[in-house]
């Protein structure tokens, strides 16, 4: 190889390599901008959302549309009075079934169970639950305790929504307690305390603030369930009568509503839907910050 | 619990596969409710429930992968933070919201901007497109799915990029690579597993919705639920179960709509399974995927 053949040679490769180069380069300019515009389309619709409810939800709010019942059909009258009630009571029972086992069988798999196989076991149903479609949980409360009692009923609709609370808050308490430095029980063994004590007033106390942000993301999460409450409390535009019997609640009522060939009733469906985002929003919002503020501060003493 | 949910639904659906046959229930077409003309098939509403999923999982599988790539490897720390609570706040939303919002919102950007430019161009020469588009249809129906998995699948996915050793991504770079080629060769690889995971996870979830896509799909019974094209109206197993639920006129109706509940719980306990197991692969040997393959 003459030096000219090689000083050709080198140059063609460090042409083809610029050339490479350049592509590369491209390439990596093209996926980041592709990355940019997969976050902005994810963002577009949540904007969409808030800004539609609220513009068409506002205009719906009075002290009538909060507190009355709804008026005959099509009408314009009235409110969502027995929808607000109806969430208030079903998830509040829900939650007071959910809370306490929900609680103490994250308890149970992180203090007392260790690794064996019924705890892996009970971890992975927990898991499949959390994966179960909602409407599936309905139909559970529909044959056990509406074809049970004979008529739809707010005990139904608890039952249901429990079933789908229990697993978040088994799997939020479990991680909250497990990252509660072991230095601190420890220090209750030193004094002779029973682990019950322990686990109760030294670990449960230090990650109450974690436990409760699971209470709280798993009741905004059923507060805005639908599919479950069609099978099991079914909706009335009446006040609550009793837990033996239907109720309302507002997703079920913006289902309803939406599905009504009325301006009047859409309306009446975006007042609802205002107020249903502002509290599971407002909670998630709000537990969210809790829960960065509280974490660092934890993993601050830890 | 899970035993009592099985239990519970296959009990009340005893009676409509005694009455049609486990297959033939599940390969029917018909769904007729009137009483001594009964007859009740699940397979247009399987394929309903499962042509509409994969819509979603096509639009929502790559668009979560680029979020996640973004907020774990791309973003300036101080957007990252901000830019995962706000898709944490879309997973809160509730689906009756998006539901509402597609119904009188969404469908109309879609069947304007791109349904109609779709079929303008495409309806003599691709079948699939042959169908002059309402807004309300499978298409929409995948879409507003896709829009409410990809905060869980990107979520995930974060999560399961954010464990990838550094050493990955530096032996990468020290070998010349752009950021691009480091998350293709070092983190896709690593975090191949976990991906999957999440991207089954977002499945069950689209399969098993029932509200959103009550409203959005078109809601037809019988053969007609069977799609034919992007834009047909269909029907999905839950959206099924949701609308005639109330009305269900005799038992064997309700069992026949329980009946269904037990082919969506099997679906999704697949679905769901399958992926745990992934996940776990993933998370119990996070070092036994060395780099590439």
């Amino acid at each position: 190889m003459s030096s000219k053949e090689r000083k050709n040679y080198r140059m063609i490769l460090h042409e083809e390599m610029k050339k490479r180069y350049r592509t590369r380069i491209i390439t990596d300019n093209l996926v980041t901008v592709f990355a940019l515009v997969c976050v902005v389309a994810a963002i577009i619709p949540l904007g969409s959302i808030l800004l539609e409810v609220i513009k068409n939800g506002a205009s719906a709010l009075s002290f009538e549309f909060l507190t009355a019942p709804q008026g005959s059909i099509g009408s314009g009258k009235g409110g969502i009075g027995p929808a607000i009630q109806g969430t208030i009571i079903v998830v509040g029972l829900a939650s007071l079934i959910a809370t306490p086992v929900g609680v103490l069988a994250g308890i149970y798999l992180s203090e007392f169970a260790g690794n064996g196989i019924f705890p892996t076991v009970v971890r992975f149903l927990n898991n499949i639950l959390t994966g179960l479609p909602s409407i599936v949980i309905g139909i559970v409360g529909y044959v056990t305790i509406v074809l049970f009692l004979g008529s739809f009923s707010v005990w139904a609709g608890a039952l249901s929504l429990s079933i789908i609370m229990m697993p978040i808050v088994v799997i939020v308490t479990e991680e909250t307690l497990r990252i509660v430095p072991h230095s601190l029980r420890e220090a209750g063994y030193a004094l002779g305390i029973s682990k019950a004590k322990i686990t109760m007033n030294i670990v449960l106390t230090t990650a109450k603030s974690g436990v409760l942000t699971g209470i709280g993301l798993g009741i905004a999460r059923i507060a805005g369930e639908t599919a479950p409450l069609i099978m099991t409390i079914l909706g009335t535009s009446l006040f609550f009568s009793g837990l033996e019997g239907p109720v309302d609640a507002l997703p079920l009522r913006i289902w309803r509503l939406a599905s009504q060939p009325y301006e009047s009733a859409h309306a009446f469906g975006w007042g609802a839907a205002l107020i249903l985002i502002l509290m599971v929003l407002g909670m998630n919002v709000g537990l969210r910050l809790l829960a960065r503020k509280k974490g660092f501060t934890v993993r601050a003493e830890a | 619990m899970v035993c009592l949910v099985t239990f519970s639904v296959f009990r009340g659906s005893i009676q409509i596969f005694s009455y049609e046959g486990v297959i033939g229930f599940l390969t029917g077409t018909d769904w007729n409710a009137v009483e001594g003309r009964e007859s009740f098939g699940a397979l247009p509403y399987i394929v309903g429930t499962l042509a509409s999923s994969a819509i979603a999982m096509v639009i929502g599988v790559p668009i979560s992968l680029g979020i996640a790539t973004f907020v774990s490897e791309m973003s300036p720390p101080r957007l990252a933070a901000p830019i995962s609570f706000v898709i944490e706040l879309l997973a809160a939303v509730p689906s009756i919201i998006y539901g509402l919002w597609a119904l009188f919102v969404f469908r109309f950007w879609i069947r304007d901007l791109i349904e109609m430019p779709l079929y303008n161009a495409f309806h003599g020469s691709l079948p699939i497109f042959a169908k002059y588009p309402f807004g309300l249809d499978l298409f929409t129906a995948g879409i507003v799915l896709a829009i409410m998995i990809i905060p869980i699948i990107s979520s995930i996915c974060r999560e399961v990029m954010r464990v990838v050793p550094n050493s990955q991504r530096e032996a990468a770079y020290s070998l010349g690579a752009t950021r691009w080629e480091a998350v293709r060769i070092a983190v896709f690889p690593y975090a191949k597993a976990g991906i999957l995971g999440a991207a089954i996870l977002g499945l069950g979830r689209a399969v098993g919705e029932t509200i959103l896509v009550t409203l959005v799909i078109g809601n037809v019974i019988g053969i007609a639920a069977i799609p034919t094209t992007l834009f047909s109206q269909s029907q999905t197993l839950s959206s099924l179960i949701a609308n005639e639920f109330n009305e269900a006129s005799s038992d064997l109706h309700l069992s026949a709509l329980i009946g269904l509940g037990a082919v969506l719980l099997i679906l999704t306990m697949i679905i769901n399974i399958g992926a745990r197991l992934l996940v776990r692969k993933m998370v119990k040997v996070p070092t036994g995927e060395k780099g590439r393959r």
